[in-house]
């Protein structure tokens, strides 16, 4: 019983890691049809920031995680603008090029500013101890990932259904030729939305680094988790995505329980045959 | 059916004598560039050797993604497949002729691109890509998993390949392997010249282009895309066997997303839909990578993804492809 519930607390924290790092990589396929394989890199990029802030220079948890978010906006703005803006609309396999490309520069960026080892991220003494729960105590970081998971999941929400950018992109996802005729300026659309999307990846690299280590290769390694979910959940679908987290986070933190043996076996074999059955994605729709 | 002739057309013997006549150029041009590493580089012949392997999974990632459209990250598992089924041929079945060995890589990699053509074509775009880059994780896991048969990660040592038709024994130097390895690219390369200008090459492209209009005519979009990958598959096995019987032994790297991804990177370079781009990249790619990292292993990564974007910026069409519309260019400037 015990394990049954440290597995469920733990895939659910790890889900929810990968919700917040992903669910922006979904906004932004849905909305702008780029395979971005870069995303996972400016997660890293939030991670080594928020690691230099707070383990170097010693700042405040809460002041780190937000310095990431500001750091990795900053870094991908121009990236934004003098690379992905020439891959809007090109080929699929360009794009991937691309973005494998600036991919691979960040790692060895990465590598030679930071080094090969891991980087860790000193939570404060609050989310270190262990919170009981009645009848279970947990680790506090892991409630702190699942509360950090939902309330992005709210706040998105609330944000596509509810607000009048959300209309626009929404618009813009379905057609963007006739948002754009409309009046809808979908370059701003695109812009907000591809640095909330780079912002909330880094916010997730740093809140998960316990989960997922900040190295070097973290954007090659779970570049396919990432694109995984997106293409799991369907691009631009919150609830799909949410879904997909939650199932692929299950599947692999149980596989690491049971079976740690087996590595990522089980997790790539589940990948496999859930896209093979939903080629789509659980919520996707025809194209 | 416009587009499809435009490069290509059928049936006319003064054309099909030209072809004849650009291939044989091509052969002489592999083989005299083949003679003159062999002269003037006694002492690497190893890495012309890789080199050659290399360019055989670059050919077969030609086939899928330049002919058939494919993108694929998970083109090594096939690769891999041919290594390791020739290594272990070798090493725990006994079976130690070279052309053997090489013929259990070539069927070990069909099966490979059977099954992953099955499964990366059962989707479309960012799914289909995903597919690939899961087999190739999942090979990779596998091969780690199972290693009473593959060595694991300290990787698949003694293999021992006999004298090429009991003749040529495999000697320190590494000439018979690469002599060895220029003839399979040869025969590699005029057995592809004719299946891509066949009319299973038309369609295969015609299926890159317009798989709806394949389709209204009568085509079978996946049972060709999946033969291709067969084919695909052979030739890749092709090489990863060469691997193995070049360097003796078989190592996890050979099932990487890196290979992959770099065999992708070297196609592009060189330029897809062209079995001279596809050679033209590896060559390009290894020998600068050679160079690069002999300078300086730690940015080679960087460089890499540089190199990447500068070609998807500047020669989308690759190096081949710039250089074949350059000459065109210039040729119909002064005739």
């Amino acid at each position: 019983m015990q394990t049954v519930f440290s597995i469920g607390v733990d895939a659910l924290a790890y889900g929810m890691v990968l919700f917040v790092i992903s669910i922006g990589l979904s906004v932004t396929m849905g909305l702008m049809r780029v395979v971005n394989l870069a995303h996972g890199a400016f997660a890293m990029i939030g991670g080594y920031i928020a690691s230099y802030a707070a383990r170097d220079l010693g700042l405040a948890y809460a002041v780190a995680v937000m310095l990431a978010v500001a750091g990795t906006i900053l870094i991908a703005i121009p990236i934004e603008r003098l690379l992905y803006r020439r891959i809007y609309g090109q080929p699929e396999l360009t794009q991937v090029l691309m973005t494998i490309g600036i991919t691979f520069c960040i790692i060895g960026i990465a590598n030679y500013v930071f080094g090969p080892t891991l980087k860790t991220i000193p939570t404060p003494e609050t989310l270190r101890e262990p919170v009981s729960l009645g009848f279970r105590t947990v680790s506090s970081h892991r409630l702190f990932v699942i509360a950090c998971g939902a309330a992005v999941a709210l706040g998105l929400w609330y944000f596509i259904e509810r607000t009048a950018f959300g209309v626009k992109l929404r618009a813009a996802v379905d057609n963007a030729a006739m948002a754009a005729a409309l009046g809808v300026r979908t370059q701003v659309v695109y812009a907000v939305s591809f640095a909330v999307a780079v912002g909330l990846a880094a916010f997730g690299g740093v809140v998960g680094a316990e989960l997922l280590p900040i190295e070097p290769y973290y954007a090659l390694r779970y570049m396919v988790t990432f694109l995984v979910v997106v293409s799991v959940g369907g691009a631009g679908s919150i609830p799909g995505a949410l879904a997909a987290c939650l199932l692929l986070g299950a599947i692999d933190t149980t596989g690491r329980y049971l079976m740690p043996e087996f590595g990522e076996f089980f997790f790539y074999l589940a990948v496999i045959a859930i896209v093979w059955l939903f080629p789509r994605g659980l919520a996707g729709r025809a194209k | 059916m416009a587009m499809l002739s435009n490069s290509d057309t059928l049936s006319v013997t003064s054309d099909r004598r030209a072809r004849l006549t650009r291939d044989a150029v091509g052969v002489l041009v592999i083989l005299a560039l083949g003679v003159a590493g062999y002269v003037l580089f006694p002492n690497n012949l190893a890495l012309l050797t890789r080199i050659t392997a290399i360019a055989l999974l670059v050919l077969s990632l030609d086939l899928v993604t330049g002919y058939c459209g494919v993108a694929t990250l998970g083109h090594a598992a096939l690769f891999g497949a041919g290594a390791y089924g020739a290594g272990i041929a070798a090493a725990h079945f006994g079976i130690t002729d070279p052309v053997a060995m090489l013929a259990v890589g070539i069927i070990a990699g069909s099966i490979a691109g059977l099954i992953s053509g099955v499964v990366v074509l059962r989707a479309h775009g960012l799914p289909q890509l995903v597919l690939s880059i899961a087999i190739i994780h999942l090979a990779h896991e596998a091969a780690n998993k199972a290693s009473g048969w593959t060595g694991g990660s300290d990787g698949l040592s003694g293999i021992m390949p006999d004298a090429v038709f009991g003749v040529w024994q495999f000697d320190l130097w590494g000439r018979t392997a690469y002599v060895f390895g220029i003839v399979l690219l040869v025969v590699t390369f005029v057995l592809l010249r004719q299946i891509v200008r066949s009319p299973f090459g038309m369609l295969c492209r015609g299926i890159r282009q317009d798989p709806v209009r394949i389709r209204a005519m009568g085509g079978s979009v996946h049972g060709t895309l999946i033969r291709m990958y067969i084919i695909s598959g052979a030739v890749a096995g092709a090489g990863g066997a060469l691997n193995a019987i070049s360097t003796q032994v078989v190592g996890l790297d050979s099932l990487s997303f890196t290979l992959s991804a770099e065999a992708l990177v070297m196609l592009v370079l060189g330029g897809t839909g062209s079995l001279y781009g596809a050679l033209l990249g590896t060559v390009t790619f290894l020998w600068f990578e050679d160079v690069v990292s002999a300078a300086n292993p730690f940015h080679w990564l960087t460089i890499v993804g540089a190199l990447l974007i500068a070609v998807v910026l500047f020669a989308p069409k690759g190096l081949y492809g710039s250089l074949a519309a350059y000459f065109e260019r210039r040729g119909r400037k002064n005739p």
